[in-house]
């Protein structure tokens, strides 16, 4: 343990993937509940289009491109979803594999497919100083959002129509939530890789709502959990040297939701016999 | 007292109109129910009521007790999804949102308002329950206790009763009924106007040519009325009322 915190660049990796864990968690509640779970998809897809482009642009520190890129793309995404018009979850899918398409094309002309291996799947060393910076702030703007805002976070969530009637800004909330998730998938997928971020942010909310039944209770158990999964990832990955931390961590969100679908299973079948006997 | 007057008002999408020439008050003490056929307009003048739509002419004046953050709205149910982690309590509670900034929990007067409201509506019991487990009707009232949060003088239905059994919906009209007893007023959007023509002082009929305002009696007397009903004017006075008619013939 005192072991694993002698290296710099664990204690960098540890400090930003916990705190990616907690926006994740959640920002993930909100995205799950209001059905946006494929935004946070697709932005993984775009922030790998972007960050290939940078690589090869030669952009010192590539962040601050991609950054820019997937919050517009957040921003796009979010208005399609909203216009029931257009076929919001084809247009996400098409969008996610033309920027797949983009990256892997770039960097293959670059002729090296190192990038493409670490983007795809994350790496720790990539964790750098600018990370730790965008994330401290994240987190800060996240947990402040929530904290400030918690009541009318979940009206919106739980009746967009009916928080607009009262006069709520929907609009300014719905920008903000995506904003947000776009930051943190940029910082968030280097480390734990494109394909895999996005079950950070899903795999929380839909686990502790096996169980819970408050918005409140759903928020904080999420939580919990994503930091239990990134913490025993990430030491794991540090115990057996050449175990990917991305993948890790997401097995570890896999072992959660199972065991609490077992007790919501569980919890149903106690109640329906209780009901059963006292029909009797 | 006005609480709300509409004129000449007329609501369309991306340029093309849906709606025209629709004019209405709304006074304290009001049951109005607004029918027509699908298609014809009503979803669509609730969001203008609402002030989530605007409209390409005419307009909505509020009186000075009623801004427009102080309707109190009940949408179509099948809006609410199955699994969604929300208590009864936190639900209601999420009504009294419109006026307070931020927070983190909910201040005592919001919970008086919240307690009261539950009580009137008969959800107090179930306030721990978790929303998405309980019944159509249940799921109802507890959106109508949350919409009364928001407000003291009007509430806005669509389509309230459209997923409810018969008996549950007679159930929620005599709490409506009760309510606007207590002097709320009630805009209500219904598909079935046998029943509006029951429970409601005033009806507003859509259509694509024309828009009827006026009671429930000169509604039962217009073309409109007479053309949707098959039966005839309840009231003894009128000279059209049937079941008069067969007696006298009689």
């Amino acid at each position: 343990m005192l072991k694993m915190l002698s290296y710099p660049f664990m204690v960098n990796a540890l400090i930003v993937g916990l705190l990616i864990a907690i926006c994740c968690a959640l920002l993930g509640v909100v995205l799950v509940l209001k059905r946006y779970s494929m935004i946070g998809d697709g932005l993984s897809h775009v922030g790998f289009g972007a960050l290939s482009v940078a690589a090869v642009l030669n952009i010192g520190a590539p962040i601050w491109f991609a950054l820019p890129v997937v919050m517009i793309a957040a921003f796009f995404l979010l208005r399609l979803t909203e216009n029931s018009k257009i076929n919001a979850d084809a247009a996400i899918a098409v969008i996610s594999s033309s920027a797949l398409a983009i990256g892997v094309f770039v960097t293959s002309m670059n002729g090296t497919n190192i990038n493409l291996q670490q983007y795809m799947f994350g790496s720790i060393l990539s964790v750098g100083q600018s990370d730790i910076i965008v994330s401290i702030v994240l987190t800060a703007l996240v947990i402040g959002m929530y904290v400030l805002f918690f009541n009318k976070i979940f009206a919106i969530t739980f009746d967009e129509t009916f928080s607009e009637a009262t006069g709520i800004r929907t609009d300014i909330y719905n920008i903000a939530i995506s904003l947000l998730t776009a930051v943190t998938i940029v910082v968030g997928m280097r480390m734990l890789g494109t394909l895999l971020i996005s079950a950070m942010i899903i795999f929380p909310a839909l686990t502790s709502m096996r169980v819970c039944k408050r918005f409140l209770t759903v928020i904080i158990t999420s939580v919990v959990i994503s930091v239990i999964c990134v913490f025993s990832g990430l030491y794991t990955s540090f115990t057996f040297k050449d175990v990917p931390v991305g993948a890790t961590i997401v097995i570890f969100n896999l072992g959660f939701f199972l065991v609490f679908l077992m007790i919501s299973l569980v919890k149903r079948l106690l109640c329906s016999k209780r009901k059963a006997k006292s029909e009797y | 007292m006005e609480l709300l007057k509409a004129e000449n008002l007329r609501y369309g999408y991306d340029g093309k109109t849906i709606l025209k020439d629709v004019s209405f008050s709304v006074n304290e003490g009001d049951f109005i129910c607004i029918v027509g056929e699908n298609g014809s307009g009503k979803t669509t003048l609730v969001k203008g009521i609402l002030g989530i739509l605007q409209s390409y002419e005419g307009k909505i004046q509020y009186s000075k007790e009623l801004t427009k953050s102080h309707i109190g709205y009940l949408s179509q149910q099948a809006l609410h999804r199955k699994d969604f982690p929300a208590s009864v309590s936190e639900v209601v509670l999420s009504g009294t949102l419109g006026h307070s900034f931020f927070g983190f929990g909910y201040s005592k007067a919001q919970r008086n308002i919240a307690d009261k409201v539950m009580e009137k509506v008969g959800i107090t019991h179930l306030r721990k329950k978790n929303f998405s487990e309980l019944s159509g009707g249940q799921q109802q009232r507890v959106l109508l206790a949350r919409a009364l949060c928001a407000t003291k003088k009007l509430v806005l239905l669509d389509e309230p009763t459209s997923a409810l059994d018969p008996l549950i919906t007679a159930e929620f009209y005599t709490l409506l009924k009760k309510l606007n007893k207590e002097g709320v007023a009630v805009l209500m959007v219904s598909h079935d106007v046998s029943a509006a023509v029951k429970i409601a002082s005033h009806i507003i009929h859509l259509d694509s040519d024309s828009v009827f305002f006026g009671t429930t009696h000169e509604y039962i007397h217009s073309d409109k009325g007479r053309k949707l009903l098959v039966s005839g004017c309840p009231c003894d006075a009128c000279s059209h009322n049937p079941q008069r008619e067969v007696r006298e013939n009689a």
